[in-house]
């Protein structure tokens, strides 16, 4: 049932809203004929409306999560409750900076500590998920460029197991796509990158582990490569939770990293955002960096903090959001770092990669294909469902609606692109052994039910509150918005 | 370990499963030289304990000023509902609802909202929202440039009344696929854009045109008029708007004789925190032929295999997971949870309610605006219409007045001085429904002492 099913003209939530209407001075012709037409309901409709609808979720603090290359660790409550704090969540952001010391100087050491995690010189706060992260690294790749006058590079390159944010944060930026394919091994295939480069590369775009979560080894000849034919290196910070701690892109010769807060640094993914996609730069770099950032004046009791703008970064590619970013997401994943703290950032990848490759050994010995199967895994590993797929016409989107009934979200299905029928698992640092060998036993199990009973299991789901969804319809006849009148509904009934 | 809930055991029986001595070997791929030393400028971990004694002094620090300033981010009551709900582990960790059948709630949630957005609007289609107002500009410039097949240039005339920072945020997003965004002057006495000042801009070609309602100034824009001017040229109309002014005001699907064909705005009216300028999120709604130019996610309602109604995200061909290089725009998270406490917000206030708030909101800053221009050395710098907020010319610079009205714990308003100097000493005020006549009065009071104070210093 919608909310609007629940509205009775005349009803409403009297207590939150004022108790007055006054009399409005403002000409008939700026103002509307009639009602907005929202739901008119008391609020213990709505809550209850509402509360409902959130049990009809998979989330992180419901079930095992593990969605390949969205890093779904768990989300510790402090960061919420702290960054929501009066005079956090109460300040606006335009505020005097004189009132805001407290929130800036969060800012400030996030920034610092973003820098030592990664090896960058530089980091601003102000791209607001990681394609707007992409954008601004890319952005500022073509700023530097232009700056020395070196006005023909506008190709950037981009692996073709990368995600598909990179080729179009490539076009936005104005640049053409230059796709590199990858080798058997899954590293990017270094003669065909050498064949690539030119005049007209600006960059390369790339994710370290790559998208089929596996370590670049030959990164080091990758960045001599690009760096040799005169364009830069951009790290997407996608997977980032696979290194943090064992090693930073600064090192491997990046010029220009997004991070994805919302994974690495454990911010919520709310549904879909939001997310808060911070870049750091290298020396090069450090004079385009979006404003606003923040800079420290004066050391202990002394130390004051206010925002860098375009006066202090003339070169800067300009300004990404009215104010200064997802503040609220940043003071999230800065009270996450302080409670890792040193020791706690340094095991992030450690357990991140032992619960990876403990899986994918356990899945292999139930009998599952992987996709790299002479690869440590990163994070994050393949399994190929091809086999299932010819011999039980049983895929990779069955497995992952069978899990569903199992208890578990399902993997990342279909991507990347290039393993056929595959499912890429992440299971993150924060799952206990149990999840995880529980996991496995619910994959035997489909496994088995797929050799007895593939039409079964291509039924699945049947626990859910919906079973599968008639995704042709929806995009043929679209119903995007409800209609107050029978005969739009019956359209759709 | 902080959020490791493995035991030495555990580590000990993983190893051996695996075939390894230690956790160490399992990145013997990456090579040596790139193995990090110690991170030692990071700190030591803090207890809960720990942090939440300094985030909470340092918040404190920060302390809640009386606000009166708006300039395109708005303090309105948020029922406690709202963030209760929202903060839900089932909403708050979820993410993008992929696998639809595990996710409905999320699903139907959205459109619930798409359908609560295009009635506020007026516009047939709403997508499941975008990152702020100000990239929402910026996408809805690259959408009409798109769309608008009977334009050959890429020119974008947008009105000087527009927030100025929705236009530097839009012009660094567009400038790579070559648009040009050019400003139409506002009138010096209505601080509003007329058809005659866009009619001078118009040159040979214009793609699209950008009214904004109310404008940054607070005023009130003739929008049929210029709605209907932009259609006159072939122009594609966008309209930048307030979600709660649109409670009051004329939808923009109603604006003119056909309607604007793409509006957007900042949603953070709708039951988002201040929080410092985010995490908030830019709504966009269009008109239906428009639908497949539309960035973002968008939910369609559909059936299941035993035809029971069902919610999943839809269009998915415009986006950058399956079109690559050829998508709508790169985006792929959104602002999920923030919709996710507006749909509650938009539920709970109903049509009344939030039409109450915003005629609260004008109310009290028509109040707030005779009180401080009856004070002497203060006035108005705008005639006509508006809406919540209101410009005021101060005889002295703004800045050493905005500290002092902090120093009594006000927050006074936004200086425009960097933004727009040709106003003189203007200072741009907003007086929402969380204001009182009593804070009105003791702003008043305040600037009277420090007006005064200054005249005798």
């Amino acid at each position: 049932m919608l909310i609007f099913e629940h509205s009775r003209e005349g009803r409403r939530a009297t207590a939150q809203a004022p108790r007055e209407k006054p009399h409005v001075d403002i000409p008939a012709k700026f103002l509307r004929e009639k009602p907005a037409g929202l739901p008119q309901v008391s609020e213990m409709q709505a809550v209850r409306h509402y509360t409902r609808l959130s049990q009809k979720n998979f989330s992180i603090d419901t079930h095992f999560y593990p969605l390949g290359s969205c890093t779904m660790k768990y989300n510790p409550r402090a960061c919420n409750s702290l960054a929501m704090l009066p005079g956090l969540v109460t300040r606006h952001p335009l505020s005097p900076v004189s009132h805001g010391q407290g929130f800036l100087a969060c800012m400030f050491e996030l920034q610092e500590m973003l820098k030592e995690v990664t090896g960058m010189q530089g980091v601003s706060l102000t791209p607001m998920a990681g394609a707007q992260g992409e954008f601004a690294g890319v952005a500022m790749i073509r700023a530097y460029h232009q700056a020395r006058a070196d006005l023909d590079r506008d190709e950037i390159l981009v692996p073709d197991a990368a995600h598909g944010t990179n080729p179009a944060t490539a076009i936005m930026c104005g640049c053409k796509v230059v796709e590199i394919p990858t080798d058997k091994h899954g590293d990017v295939d270094i003669d065909a990158l050498k064949a690539a480069v030119g005049p007209r590369t600006a960059g390369i775009m790339l994710t370290n582990p790559s998208t089929l979560g596996v370590f670049e080894r030959r990164i080091e000849e990758i960045a001599k490569i690009v760096h040799g034919a005169g364009g830069l290196l951009y790290y997407d910070g996608a997977n980032l939770n696979a290194i943090l701690g064992k090693a930073r892109p600064g090192d491997m010769g990046f010029d220009v990293i997004h991070m994805n807060l919302h994974k690495t640094f454990s911010t919520p993914h709310g549904g879909g955002g939001p997310g808060s996609g911070a870049v750091g730069v290298g020396k090069r770099l450090l004079p385009f960096m979006p404003v606003p950032v923040v800079a420290k004046e004066g050391e202990g009791d002394a130390a004051s903090y206010r925002w860098l703008t375009e006066k202090d970064l003339p070169q800067t590619i300009g300004r990404l959001s009215a104010f200064m970013g997802n503040a609220g997401v940043l003071l999230r994943a800065y009270v996450y770092a302080r409670m890792l703290g040193r020791d706690g950032m340094n095991r992030v990848a450690e357990f991140a990669t032992l619960n990876a490759n403990y899986l994918m050994t356990k899945l292999r010995e139930a009998g599952f294909q992987l996709g790299y199967p002479g690869r440590r895994a990163s994070h994050e590993f393949i399994v190929t469902l091809k086999r299932q797929d010819k011999e039980l016409g049983v895929n990779a989107m069955d497995f992952a609606k069978a899990l569903l009934d199992e208890g578990f979200h399902a993997p990342t299905t279909y991507f990347p692109l290039l393993v056929p029928e595959c499912l890429l698992i992440e299971p993150t640092e924060t799952e206990a052994k149990e999840a995880i060998d529980a996991f496995v036993a619910a994959m035997v199990r489909i496994l088995e039910q797929a050799k007895k009973d593939p039409q079964k299991v291509k039924g699945a789901p049947y626990s859910t509150p919906v079973r599968r969804l008639d995704d042709v319809r929806a995009a043929r006849q679209l119903d995007l918005v409800w209609k107050n009148d029978a005969s739009a509904n019956d359209k759709v009934a | 370990m902080p959020f490791i809930p493995h035991t030495e055991n555990e580590i000990r029986e993983m190893l051996d499963a695996i075939g390894v001595d230690d956790v160490d070997t399992l990145f013997d791929e990456i090579p040596a030289t790139l193995r990090a030393r110690e991170l030692s400028a990071l700190p030591d971990a803090l207890s809960e304990n720990e942090i939440t004694r300094l985030m909470r002094r340092r918040a404190a620090r920060d302390g809640e000023l009386v606000n009166f300033i708006g300039a395109g981010a708005y303090e309105h009551h948020i029922p406690a509902a709202v963030w209760e709900i929202t903060t839900r582990g089932e909403f708050y960790s979820a993410y993008t609802p992929y696998q639809a059948e595990a996710s409905q709630g999320t699903l139907q949630l959205i459109y619930e909202y798409q359908t609560m957005m295009a009635a506020l609007t007026g516009m047939d289609v709403s997508n499941a929202s975008l990152y702020d107002g100000a990239s929402a500009l910026a996408e809805a410039c690259l959408m009409a440039v798109r769309a608008n097949r009977r334009s050959a240039s890429r020119r974008v005339l947008v009105a000087g009344s527009v927030n100025p920072v929705y236009l530097k945020v839009a012009s660094a997003i567009t400038a790579g696929q070559g648009i040009e965004l050019e400003l139409v002057a506002f009138d010096r006495a209505s601080g509003t854009v007329d058809t005659a000042a866009f009619e001078s801009a118009k040159g040979d070609d214009v793609t699209a045109v950008v009214i904004p309602q109310p404008n940054f100034f607070g005023q009130l824009e003739d929008v049929d008029a210029l709605c209907d001017w932009g259609h006159a040229n072939g122009a594609l109309v966008i309209g930048v708007v307030n979600p709660v002014a649109l409670a009051l005001l004329k939808a923009p699907g109603n604006w003119g004789e056909k309607g604007a064909d793409i509006v957007c705005g900042e949603g953070q009216p709708l039951g988002v925190p201040l929080s410092s300028g985010g995490p908030y999120f830019g709504f966009m709604c269009c008109r239906q032929p428009l639908v497949r130019q539309m960035p973002g996610r968008v939910v369609g309602r559909t059936v299941d295999l035993e035809g029971r109604t069902g919610y999943t995200l839809t269009l998915q061909a415009r986006e950058q997971h399956i079109r690559r290089s050829k998508a709508t725009s790169n985006i792929c998270t959104n602002q999920g949870l923030m919709v996710t406490a507006a749909t509650i917000h938009m539920a709970m206030l109903g049509s009344e309610g939030l039409e109450r708030v915003a005629a609260v909101s004008h109310a009290n800053t028509q109040r707030l605006v005779d009180a401080l221009s009856g004070l002497g050395g203060v006035k108005r710098v705008f005639s006509g219409p508006f809406f919540h907020e209101a410009v005021l010319e101060l005889e002295r610079p703004v800045e050493a007045v905005l500290e002092s009205l902090a120093d009594a714990g006000i927050c006074g308003g936004y200086s425009l001085r960097e933004s727009f100097p040709e106003l003189g000493n203007a200072l741009m005020v907003c007086a929402t429904e969380t204001r009182n006549p009593a804070d009105i009065d003791h702003y008043a009071h305040e600037l009277k002492r420090i007006l005064k104070g200054a005249k005798a210093a």
